[in-house]
């Protein structure tokens, strides 16, 4: 800082004293606050033109745009259910697995690891984010997708084949490992990164010397985890999880690859399913007139959906930031 | 970053063990046991996808991959040259469109906005962009200026870019601004300096490395991008023309349609785009953490 602050004395104060007012100020305050109002207009942009768009597609089915599982290009026949039932599913299924392994890796992170393992451990948790989506969606239909055919679907179809429920939820007519539970694997092992990033960050806003006197009590770590730390960040970690749960509602790429892009519902989690983001990718290139809006209208939906459980994930969030 | 106080807890500190009914240590290993568990699961997938792409991609690499463009269906041999060029270029558009929007916006938020109520509701806003859907932006950019302008184009491709990238620039811009003392600005201020000579002179070259940080982590975000893609710039087969009006060739939109196509050649070249395409933004945003890190040991 002393070597900014010399830098500033000796070059900066000539030019300041020669230009006490300049019309460059105005500009600047202007142009910045234009930059700003802008991050704005885009988000009201992207409500109004899915609203405009999709408009048609809700005026000609009305609420059965959402409750109808028909999909039917041909008879420009176009109901929702399908694809909102996809996103929801793949979306629960990545929570129900990345969410105990995202806290899992925060709470080792700042409880349990060796300060010297610290950084590499976090620096390639944080990696993981950045691999972009359609890696995971190539490494699960190539990779990922013929290992859970081989090891999961065929052996636990064989096993479930004929039992009450079981026997639904878990049997793959055709063990081809792609479907609703390979796109939830793979949405679980795309937002473990976020939640587990912001969790750990979360963990470590806790003031010290918290932890500190329940160690000195003589609290085990899972005890000062289970009664301080859990306690004291729980709602913010909902927050985490919550923005885990917006990403993988509106994950496209890797979805497409590995959802298997079925228009039909299914009561299995082995089978071909489609979300509302694989649908708007897979179609939206042949897609006109009312095709065209019904993909919008799904655009809608999906805006409102992660619009929704961003906000409250922002404001869980910031509770914990303003205490 | 790691919170200074909590590296000083050593990680052996609990009670002495030999008090502790047993219950309470089956618990406590138990989490210990998961949680290392849990992280070692972490590093293992990471470590699995990219031997995978460095196994099949590099078997798929050559020179050709770099000096030819992409052949048609079902012929034999070509490359990827006009896919690393057309998303060099998207790339560079989207951050050259983003990065003075992005920095003038997080400025405001840091330096003219604080308290207003504008700023608060520019920064949530700007939040719930950062993690909405990239396939909406496409779609709004799709809307916006496909059909308008008659067709995809590589100028809607980006925009739709640029459009992901501004909610990064804002964030870090901002976070870098506040970092920097209030004295520092104070100082400017009673030297007579505008406030506009205070931010660019003394804010923005205090925070310079983060702000660069913020681009590059931008950069690597929008570099991989491909739902904005398929509705905006689509692609083409063939060698990259300075004209924008087009569709522009580009990377993750051919790895998609190659790696989803009945061709053996197309997907080796899938392969070789995923390497590429991969290695560049592990790249950046190593590049951004050390640029960061190097900032804050100063």
């Amino acid at each position: 800082m002393a070597a900014l602050s010399e830098r500033i004395s000796t070059s900066t104060m000539q030019t300041i004293r020669r230009t006490p007012k300049t019309t460059f100020d105005p500009v600047f305050r202007w142009a910045s606050c234009a930059s700003a109002v802008l991050v704005l207009l885009v988000l009201a942009g992207i409500l109004g033109s899915m609203v405009y768009g999709g408009w048609p597609a809700f005026r000609e089915f009305g609420f059965g745009f959402v409750t109808s599982s028909v999909w039917n290009v041909g008879k420009e026949e176009f109901g929702a259910w399908v694809a909102i039932a996809g996103t929801l599913t793949s979306a629960l299924i990545a929570l129900v697995i990345g969410v105990p392994i995202s806290i899992g890796i925060a709470i080792f992170l700042t409880q349990l690891c060796p300060p010297w393992l610290k950084r590499p451990v976090s620096t390639t948790v944080e990696l993981l984010a950045a691999v972009p989506s359609i890696i995971y969606g190539m490494w699960g239909l190539f990779v990922f997708a013929p290992l859970f055919a081989r090891y999961v679907q065929m052996p636990v179809s064989s096993l479930v084949e004929g039992m009450p429920i079981l026997g639904t939820v878990l049997y793959a007519r055709v063990p081809s490992g792609v479907g609703l539970l390979t796109a939830g694997i793979i949405l679980a092992i795309m937002i473990i990164p976020f939640i587990a990033s912001i969790t750990r960050d979360i963990l470590d806003q806790i003031p010290t010397i918290l932890r500190e006197s329940a160690y000195g009590i003589g609290c085990t770590t899972w005890e000062v985890v289970r009664h301080v730390l859990l306690p004291q960040a729980g709602v913010s970690i909902i927050g985490a999880i919550m923005l885990g749960l917006g990403r993988a509602l509106g994950e496209t790429m890797a979805v497409t690859f590995v959802i298997g892009n079925a228009n039909r519902l299914s009561l299995s989690l082995f089978d071909p399913s489609s979300t509302i983001a694989s649908r708007i990718a897979n179609e939206f290139n042949e897609a006109s007139d009312l095709h065209f809006n019904a993909l919008l209208a799904l655009g809608c939906i999906l805006f409102l959906v992660t619009f929704t459980v961003l906000v409250l994930a922002r404001l869980l969030i910031a509770r914990m930031r303003t205490r | 970053m790691m919170n200074e106080a909590s590296r000083t807890v050593p990680m052996t500190t609990g009670p002495a063990w030999g008090r502790v009914r047993p219950g309470r240590r089956i618990a406590d290993r138990t989490l210990k046991i998961v949680c290392t568990v849990f992280t070692a699961l972490g590093a293992f997938v990471l470590g699995w996808i990219l031997l995978m792409l460095i196994w099949e991609g590099g078997s798929a690499l050559s020179l050709d991959v770099f000096t030819q463009v992409t052949p048609g269906p079902g012929t034999e041999g070509g490359g990827i040259a006009n896919a690393i060029v057309g998303s060099f270029i998207l790339t560079l558009l989207g951050i050259a469109v983003a990065t003075p929007v992005g920095v003038l916006a997080g400025t405001y938020l840091a330096e003219y906005g604080r308290g207003s109520k504008l700023a608060e509701a520019i920064r949530f806003v700007n939040d719930i962009l950062l993690a909405a859907p990239s396939i909406l932006i496409g779609l709004f950019v799709y809307t916006l200026m496909v059909p308008p302008l008659g067709g995809y184009s590589g100028w809607a491709g980006g925009v739709a870019l640029a459009i992901i990238a501004v909610p990064v620039i804002v964030r870090t811009t901002e976070d870098m601004l506040r970092l920097v003392p209030g004295s520092l600005r104070e100082a400017g201020a009673a030297l007579g300096a505008p406030m506009s000579t205070v931010i660019v002179r003394i804010s923005w070259r205090a925070a310079r490395a983060g702000m660069v940080t913020g681009i590059l982590l931008a950069t690597a975000r929008i570099a991989g991008e491909t739902a904005p893609l398929l509705f905006t710039a689509l692609n083409n087969n063939f060698w990259f023309s300075p004209n924008l009006m087009g569709g522009v060739s580009n990377l993750p939109v051919m790895i998609y349609q190659f790696a989803l196509a009945p061709y053996e050649n197309w997907r080796s070249l899938a392969w070789a785009g995923a390497l590429v395409i991969t290695l560049s933004i592990l790249a950046l945003s190593i590049a951004a953490r050390l640029l960061l890190k190097k900032d804050h040991v100063r």
